[in-house]
């Protein structure tokens, strides 16, 4: 099969679930208890208002054409108009983007360039010293919440040491870099353990594969039997490991975001909620749906043209 | 459906051994396990004696404690530790031993509770998925991809923030985004158990499919379920917390980790014990969940010791 086949296969598949999260994401308007458009103007609106409110989402009608009004509009780039600043949803949560993007990119190159050799240290002798100690990173790692670990590296860094600024996100290409870096570092960290398990166990797989003992009887050794196979072997399933982990990953920048007063989705998903601006917290839930059933599609994509047995297998 | 066994007991209680099995192998099985003890397991050991030290005094914070968690003492802000306050005070003058020890008893209570309808749920959905197959479980599994596609804090946050504040919202938001892992574990290892011998058996017996899934299969698979539920409380009391550090979570002032965090966030640069231990007791907390789940997956695994 060739790749653009397995592509067009995958874009498929994808059509029920991009249906489904339209729908979950209809429905969160009905979750809202009570009139949802008094609901959410609070006990002081004017029924004008409350009545406008109605007008628009459809609440007159009945479901499955309210549905189809979220869709039609939806389809058409329309995420509603945002309650608070009056203006589009859809460009407000645009301008939002771009810290977003930054921080789950940066955070992701982070978390390899950490698990990787952490995994690779823990495989290479099983049960060793150093793998008991890598092996208690995800004990403690997985407990840790986010904003507490990033005070901690606020403290240690920002606070005590002036290396980072402590809030931000910089300007200018070597700005983000800088001022990203502990907000990425923080994601990364929190992600770590996690890849860290799956990789070293992956790794250990490989390392009892047969072309492994092949190489070893072959002469192959040491760090280049490390790096040329097993290393090459592993870097697969990291992929996998990352995108599996794409919602923890993006979870984590939400909450990051407004530790260190990131201007991304994250801060404006979390400000929306305080002034009530449904629309918005709506249309930012079904962006990061979307973002992350995108990114599963690259790695998949990408692991893909990395180890063809895939594209055969299916 | 409802009467699901949950007890988390390890030794399978109610497992048939495969009528398959030879008298030897029956033995050596006999033999794994007895080598496989609870007491055994050190990582198990360490997690319940940790577990067991922060109920014990979760529960009985009344006893321990002579402060109420929410008394404010304004002529005595910002303490250090002495032998009145053993760990201080906050901005308010709130003594930070009392609201630790409160704080972590109302976040366990959420979170173990939190925990047991996505474990219902979930289970449920899951063997439904497996055992039936067809179209059942597909439309099961393609609700579980939607769900899947959600980050689990943006659907949590999201959720909590449409159903309105307080703990009800939290364990609705949780169940809701929480149960597909649930599914997909239980799924996947029905799957497997309903090949085997005494599942056929049960079925040419003329049993009905809610007993055999009751009654046989579920001892069978429940344990991975048990596990990654272990797992999971770490992940639902870190998500309470983060709630209440985002303003969403428990409301002030009620004593609640969270909370305690985000109060000393203001004074991290003069009083950085107060952000520090609060969240120190979540990772304790955490760690002692995590190792009696990997204690657990060891003494559950089947086969070799």
């Amino acid at each position: 099969m060739g790749r653009m086949t397995f592509v067009f296969r995958r874009l498929l598949q994808l059509v029920p679930v991009a249906i489904g999260v339209t729908i979950l994401v209809f429905f969160m308007i009905h979750l809202i208890p009570g009139d949802p458009a008094q609901t959410i103007l609070g006990i002081h609106a004017t029924p004008r208002r409350v009545a406008l409110l109605h007008q628009q989402w459809g609440l007159n009608r009945p479901l499955i054409s309210q549905y189809w009004l979220f869709l039609d509009r939806l389809l058409h780039g329309n995420l509603g108009v945002s309650l608070y600043y009056g203006g589009s949803a859809a460009s407000l949560i645009i301008s939002h983007l771009p810290p977003t993007l930054w921080l789950i990119t940066y955070s992701s190159v982070l978390a390899v360039l950490i698990s990787v050799p952490l995994a690779m240290i823990a495989a290479s002798r099983k049960d060793g010293a150093r793998d008991h100690v890598v092996r208690a990173v995800p004990l403690i790692g997985l407990g840790m919440p986010q904003f507490w670990l990033a005070f901690l590296l606020i403290y240690a860094f920002a606070i005590k040491f002036h290396f980072f600024p402590v809030s931000g996100w910089g300007s200018g290409f070597f700005g983000h870099l800088r001022s990203m870096f502990l907000p990425s570092l923080t994601v990364a960290l929190a992600l770590a353990p996690v890849v860290i398990r799956s990789l070293r166990a992956s790794m250990l797989n490989v390392l009892g594969a047969e072309f492994i003992t092949t190489a070893k009887s072959k002469g192959v050794a040491g760090k280049r039997l490390f790096l040329r196979h097993v290393l090459r072997n592993a870097v697969i399933p990291a992929i996998t490991v990352l995108a599996i982990n794409i919602g923890f990953l993006i979870g984590g920048t939400v909450i990051i975001e407004n530790v260190f007063a990131i201007p991304g989705l994250g801060q404006l998903m979390i400000n929306s909620i305080f002034q009530r601006d449904f629309t918005v917290v709506q249309g930012i839930t079904l962006v990061f749906a979307i973002m992350v059933i995108l990114l599963n599609l690259v790695a998949d994509v990408a692991y893909a043209t990395l180890d063809p047995r895939v594209r055969f297998s299916r | 459906m409802s009467a699901i066994p949950l007890t988390p007991e390890p030794g399978l209680p109610g497992a048939a051994p495969p009528p398959a099995a030879a008298p030897g192998a029956r033995a050596e099985r006999g033999e794994a396990r007895r080598a496989r003890r609870w007491y055994t397991q050190p990582a198990l050991i360490t997690g319940i004696v940790i577990m067991t030290v922060v109920l014990a005094l979760a529960i009985a914070a009344p006893l321990i404690t002579p402060y109420n968690p929410n008394a404010q003492n304004l002529n005595a802000t910002l303490l250090g530790p002495s032998a009145h306050h053993l760990l201080g005070t906050d901005q308010l003058g709130r003594d930070t031993w009392t609201r630790l020890l409160y704080g972590t008893r109302l976040d366990l209570r959420i979170a173990f509770l939190a925990v047991l309808f996505p474990f219902t749920l979930g289970t449920i959905l899951g063997s439904v998925a497996g055992y039936f197959g067809g179209w059942v479980d597909t439309v099961i599994m393609r609700v579980v991809d939607v769900v899947l596609a959600f980050p689990f804090y943006v659907l949590v946050i999201a959720l909590v923030f449409v159903l309105g504040p307080g703990e009800r919202s939290i364990y609705i938001a949780i169940t809701l985004a929480g149960w597909v892992s649930y599914a997909r574990i239980v799924r996947g290892e029905i799957l497997v158990a309903k090949r085997q011998d005494y599942v056929l058996a049960a079925q040419s017996g003329g049993l009905g499919s809610v007993r055999i899934m009751r009654r046989h299969l579920m001892p069978n698979v429940i344990s991975q379920a048990i596990i990654y539920s272990m797992s999971d409380i770490v992940q639902d009391i870190v998500a309470i917390v983060t709630l209440s550090y985002l303003g969403l979570g428990v409301p002030p002032p009620t004593a609640d980790l969270g909370s305690m965090i985000s109060d000393g966030q203001n004074f991290l640069s003069t009083h950085w014990q107060l952000t520090t231990i609060p969240g120190l007791a979540v990772v304790v907390v955490g760690l002692g969940l995590s190792l009696i789940g990997d204690g657990l997956a060891d003494l559950l695994r089947p086969g070799e010791a």
